[in-house]
């Protein structure tokens, strides 16, 4: 029931924020404020469970919460965790905090529907991350973008209505496809079985034909590329990134496109193991073109926010070779990857949203010298800049350095290429670093250094990333029984389905 | 007592965290007391463990310490733990003690900068990272402090981050070396993948049981680390970088880019010699890159007008002679010659810096001249420093450690006359471009007013290092001069290969002694032929056609800043400005714009008119009805 | 009496009736005409039901005729009040001057 509640509380702060946004807005801002800390304590009671995650048997559910909804279709409210689910929940809800906090000066008009929308993109991340009923999965898959649409749309900046549509459009469009390939593997079943089940722990033995599931699997891969994004599809991204106000962007680098890594991860490699071994040496190759194209991308851009979004490609990138490089050092640095990745980018995102609060401009060009005016900020933005090339002992490189050394045993060409993908990132942060930070001050450039509130909530950022960077151990700990299960899981099936082609 | 090995590192960085976070509220006097004085006790400490070490060695003369598991996935459990042998000692007193005498001149050096605060806090963390390379246990953390530096390293050299050149300069540096690091990387990938382990001392003993020698593993594994070690250390053909490393403030050129980081290449081929064994063919290549890039820069040095740039040539080219020690398996020789040079090239800089000092920051060394009145201290120690990387005979510990090397290049089973022919060649034009270096900035006509003076902060470092560059020789005197040897033996624990292959030492060393020497003195003669007695014959060669283009050649590092801008950086910027707009997007943006445009095509044919839509009826009926019956 | 008319000639009379009655809406702009084409058009089909009807000897050709009737009762009603709106707002019955979904 736990689950249940870590779902229901935000949407219900969410209702209550924007009820209360007549009287005064600041009181929506401490309903979803609170509403958020209680989602923590939730799960911080699931942390220190009885049975925490690390102790779990390989493959077991720290906690499940199914009931029926839709009997007559085999539909049900079937949630539950494991260590992976707990973990990318703790960044939702830590990331969500910080994005409450960001934008509690930037937000200024229509405070209540704002915290509204941001709650209900959470508690449907927060579902994504534990619908164990792929019905349940898609409605929650659903849940998170219309809020969002409208976070672009209403709080954006100049080109919003453009870059809402596009990502609208673009996640619509693959969570189509997913809505298919999910109804032709409850048919599939069906017809096997007699029952016709939504519940992914059913379908998850399902026999199917490799050509059958090779379709059935690229439905669902085409709506995770699009939210991890992976090239081709990711033009929506660099578009919402830049136009979605602060906390939209942190939401959106942060979680939206860790949905689609955790959906490759729980569905695509245990439903079909067989096809996603087979289609593993092309998401390798476009997994190296993310991480090159990417980064090669971000060097070029003028737009301090749009060269972050760029970034965003290039590091998911190693998430997807991780994913299918398949096996436990690259799932678990695709697992830590996201983590980092979602503190890296989302402080890297909060950082250029104080600064266009402060100079009204996203522009390099109308930047440089920061470290003279504003040392704090900039001393922050150096951190966080150098957690994007991949420093070790900050959270990028222990996940790149994981995906790689489990990468290079599957395929050393592709990993090898995706290495220098250290050097481009290199070449763009330092980039950043040059035009925002360094360089002349630009005249009668003055603004304000971090306040306290921002300077706290960076302080907590920087300790987060230094500790997934030197001590990683308790994250691994709680996501490795979860990818065992996984990978045994696959292996155990892919010897099977070995021998029905034969 | 070596329980508190792992103080060593974490001093400098508490350090760092202090200044980082609090700089700001500090005085300049308390700034130097926390920057310097937690380097100086990572000194104290280093010199205690390494006479606790000496005295009453540790089980299998090393020592290690592990602090917590990095990251477990799986079989991969690469750990925080620190290492002490003779190796890590050796290079941990270098670092610690150079380190402590560059952080108390720089407290002075420093003084009236803005950032005082950053300065240190950078160093601080540069040494603290430095020790965690030097330390490590296993070739992840390793490389976590070979990061660190290089991270440091651009901090540095940008720390006058006003000036975008300084940015530009940091830029290449850190991309430069990068390049260089992606391929250890791979190496460290390679290593696991194959071996199992990322451990140095159980990498090199399955590495020794498991690889045949000349393995196309073992050539591979050696040559991607010998990538990381080429960029961190400036050898062909990743030495641009360096040269331009010297928009950093001058304490930074001494510590970072003479004495410790730049030699990091040095101690990691060192440290994982057993590979380079394994591969004589990577080994004769570090030989050949060692020997071309020490004569590549040491022509380059004679072209430069830069005080600083001559001596971050020189700096190259000293490495390329530890180079070509590793390459003819003469690993303690070039870990001496890094020690020697750690002293004496450190005095160089610290000499330098003051001069630049003391010149309104000018760097040019022919707008200065006859300093040696004026800055008496200055002047000798830098002459003890110019005379030590001359290697001048007997008094300098320059010619030890260089006499070392080319001993072993003429007479190791890799070595050859070549080789040694090199190595001459580079020994006979180092001191001209070292005591051009002299006679020009200390020597002839005073030209600028001196405005700034060493005190005594920046004259004891001088004096101490100048000191060492003369003493630190008598560490390994050859077999001619004694044959104690006491440095090498030393380093018999982790060399253990070296030393019973060595060919029996006979007259031929005597000759090839005295041949070295007069090539020395030699080029200390023709420098002051050129340079002070007659500058005349300096200015006539330097007008002739052939010799300017040579120098404008040599000046500009033999091209290779030009050929990579053609090459690489070009091409790149080419490609980023292209791809700005996504060239991914096109392909929506069309699909889109034809949905746009069909809608353009059908609302044509929303007319209004009643009668078109009844003829529209009547001939689409008709249509499916033919269609129907047909 | 019935029988002696073959059903082909029926459905003829009723094909050049619906001919008339689409050629009359096309052509004419008098909005007038146009909705007498349309109810010649109605009676047309009617005609072919009550044929078939006859063909068959259903009763449900006659049925659907009368449906056909009472709706082009409706239409013609509904169909006069916009021609009195149109001649209201235009000052015309030209069918063409309302091509245009302003007022």
């Amino acid at each position: 029931m736990i689950l249940a509640w870590l779902i229901i509380i935000p949407l219900i702060g969410g209702l209550a924020a924007w009820s209360l946004d007549r009287n005064n807005s600041a009181a929506a801002r401490w309903i979803s404020l609170a509403s958020l800390v209680a989602d923590g304590f939730l799960l911080l009671s699931l942390w220190s469970a009885s049975s925490a995650p690390f102790a779990l048997e390989r493959g077991a559910w720290l906690v499940e919460h199914s009931r029926t909804w839709i009997p007559q279709l085999g539909i049900s409210i079937h949630l539950a965790t494991d260590g992976l689910s707990l973990l990318l929940m703790t960044l939702t809800i830590f990331l969500g905090i910080a994005s409450v906090i960001c934008s509690w000066t930037e937000i200024r008009e229509r405070v209540g529907f704002f915290h509204f929308n941001l709650l209900w993109i959470l508690a449907g991340i927060l579902g994504v991350f534990t619908a164990l009923d792929l019905f349940l999965f898609y409605f929650f898959w659903e849940l998170m973008l219309v809020p969002m649409y409208f976070i672009i749309n209403i709080w954006g900046h100049e080109n919003r209505v453009y870059a809402s549509l596009k990502f609208f459009i673009f996640t619509q469009a693959g969570g189509l496809f997913m809505l298919l390939s999910i109804l032709g593997l409850y048919f599939v079943h069906g017809r096997n079985t007699g029952i016709y089940t939504f519940d992914y722990t059913l379908l998850l033995g399902t026999s199917l034909s490799p050509t059958a599931a090779m379709w059935l699997m690229l439905g669902f891969i085409i709506a995770f590329a699009v939210k991890l994004p992976a090239v081709p599809f990711h033009p929506w991204l660099p578009d919402a990134h830049t136009e979605a106000p602060t906390a939209g962007s942190v939401i959106l680098a942060g979680l939206l496109l860790k949905t689609g890594a955790y959906g490759l991860i729980r569905f695509v490699l245990p439903l079909f193991p067989g096809a996603a071994a087979s289609l593993a040496p092309t998401a390798m190759v476009i997994a190296d073109i993310g991480i090159i194209y990417g980064a090669v991308c971000a060097f070029g851009q003028t737009d301090l926010k749009r060269l972050v979004a760029y970034t965003s490609v290039s590091h998911m990138g190693f998430v997807l070779l991780g994913i299918f490089a398949g096996n436990l050092h690259s799932l678990t640095g695709a697992v830590i990857q996201m983590l980092a990745h979602g503190v890296s980018t989302g402080a890297l995102f909060i950082i250029v949203g104080m600064i266009q609060e402060r100079i009204h401009t996203r522009e390099l060009d109308r930047m440089g010298g920061f470290w003279a005016v504003v040392p704090r900020l900039s001393g922050v933005g150096l951190v966080f800049a150098l957690a994007s090339l991949g420093l070790p002992g900050l959270g990028n490189f222990v996940a790149e350095f994981l995906v790689l050394l489990g990468s290079y045993r599957v395929n050393a060409a592709i990993t090898v290429l995706a290495a220098t993908g250290l050097v481009l990132s290199a070449i763009y942060s330092l980039w950043i670093v040059q035009r925002a930070f360094h360089g002349a001050v630009k005249e009668g450039m003055r603004m304000p250094d971090l306040s306290i509130r921002e300077t706290g909530m960076m302080t907590v950022l920087i300790i987060a990333i230094f500790w997934i960077g030197l001590r990683p151990q308790p994250l691994l700990n709680a996501c490795g029984p979860a990818l065992d299960g996984i990978l045994h899981g696959v292996s155990s099936v892919q010897t099977t389905e070995r021998g029905y082609t034969k | 007592m070596l329980n508190l090995l792992f103080l060593i590192p974490v001093i400098p960085f508490a350090g760092f965290l202090v200044l980082a976070l609090l700089g700001r509220r500090l005085s300049n006097a308390s700034i130097a007391f926390v920057g310097v004085g937690s380097v100086g006790m990572s000194a104290l400490l280093s010199v205690s463990m390494a006479i606790d070490f000496m005295t009453n060695p540790p089980a299998g003369r090393a020592f290690t310490q592990t602090l917590w598991t990095w990251m477990r996935a799986g079989s991969f459990t690469p750990t925080i733990s620190f290492t002490l042998d003779a190796l890590s000692l050796v290079m941990m007193l270098v670092v610690t003690i150079v380190g402590f005498f560059i952080h108390l001149y720089s407290s002075e050096f420093m003084q009236d900068e803005d950032g005082y605060s950053r300065f240190f806090a950078f160093m601080n963390l540069f040494v603290g990272s430095m020790l965690t390379l030097v330390l490590a246990d296993n070739l992840l953390l390793l490389y976590l402090g070979w990061e660190g530096v290089g991270l440091c390293s651009y901090l540095l050299i940008g720390f006058w981050y006003r000036d975008a050149s300084n940015g530009q300069a940091a830029r290449k540096a850190f991309i430069v070396t990068r390049i260089g690091d992606t391929s250890m990387a791979v190496g460290l990938l390679f290593l696991f993948t194959h071996l199992g382990t990322l451990n140095i001392q159980d990498l090199m003993q399955s590495a020794r049981n498991q690889w045949a020698s000349g393995s196309p593993t073992a050539v591979l594994a050696a040559a991607l680390l010998l990538g990381g070690a080429l960029g961190k250390s400036a050898q062909l053909p990743l030495q641009v970088w360096l040269p331009d490393a010297m928009a950093g403030p001058t304490p930074v050129s001494a510590l970072i880019h003479a004495a410790t980081m730049v030699t990091a290449g040095v101690y990691l081929v060192a440290r994982t010699h057993v590979l380079f064994t394994l591969a004589p063919a990577v080994q004769s290549v570090v030989a050949l890159i060692g020997a071309a890039t020490l004569l590549l820069a040491a022509f380059s040095a004679l072209a430069q007008n830069d005080i600083k740039r001559v001596l971050a040539y020189s700096t190259v080219s000293q490495i390329g002679y530890m180079f070509l020690a590793l390459g003819v398996g003469a690993w303690s020789a070039a870990i001496f010659h890094l020690m020697t040079h750690a002293f004496f090239k450190a005095l160089l800089f610290l000499g330098a810096g003051a001069v630049i000092l003391a010149q309104h920051h000018e760097h040019d060394m022919f707008k200065m001249g006859g300093l040696w009145k004026r800055l008496p201290i200055t002047f000798w120690t830098f002459l003890i420093g110019a005379s030590s990387l001359s290697a001048l005979p007997l008094v300098t510990a320059g010619f030890y450690s260089k006499d070392l090397i080319l001993w072993h290049a003429w007479s190791s089973a890799e070595g050859s006359k070549g080789l040694w022919a090199a190595g001459l060649l580079g020994a006979f034009i180092t001191p001209i471009y070292a005591f051009r270096m002299v006679f020009i900035t200390f020597l002839g006509e005073e030209k600028m007013a001196v405005s700034h003076k060493p005190g005594t902060r920046m004259a004891v470092p001088l004096l101490i290092l100048g000191l060492l560059s003369i003493i630190g020789g008598f560490v390994e005197p050859p077999e001619t001069l004694g044959n104690l040897r006491p440095f090498s033996s030393f380093m018999q624990s982790v060399f253990p290969e070296e030393g019973v292959a060595l060919p029996a030492r006979e007259s031929a060393e005597m000759i090839l002694q005295v041949i070295a020497s007069l090539v020395s003195i030699g080029g200390i003669f023709i420098a002051y032929l050129l340079f002070l007695r007659k500058p005349l014959y300096a200015k006539t060669l330097s007008k002739t056609p052939g010799c300017s283009i040579l120098q404008r050649f040599w000046f500009s590092g033999w091209g290779f800043d030009w050929l990579y801008d053609t090459i690489f950086v070009r091409p790149f910027i080419w490609l980023t400005r292209t791809t700005k707009d996504d060239f991914f997007d096109f392909g929506y943006t069309g699909i889109a714009s034809l949905t746009r445009m069909a809608h353009g095509l059908l609302i044509k044919t929303q007319t209004g008119n009643i009668r078109w839509y009844a003829i529209g009826i009547a001939v689409g009926a008709v249509v499916f009805l033919g269609i129907v019956i047909f | 009496m019935i029988a002696s008319v073959p059903m082909e000639h029926g459905l003829i009379l009723a094909a050049i009736l619906f001919a008339l009655g689409l050629v009359g809406v096309i052509v004419r702009r008098n909005i007038v005409f146009m909705l007498m084409g349309v109810e010649i058009m109605l009676n047309a089909v009617g005609v072919a039901f009550v044929v078939a009807g006859a063909r068959w000897g259903q009763v449900d050709g006659q049925v659907l005729f009368i449906f056909i009737l009472t709706m082009a009762a409706a239409e013609v009603s509904v169909g006069l009040a916009l021609v009195l709106q149109l001649y209201h707002s235009f000052r015309t019955l030209d069918a063409d001057a309302a091509s245009r979904m302003k007022g």
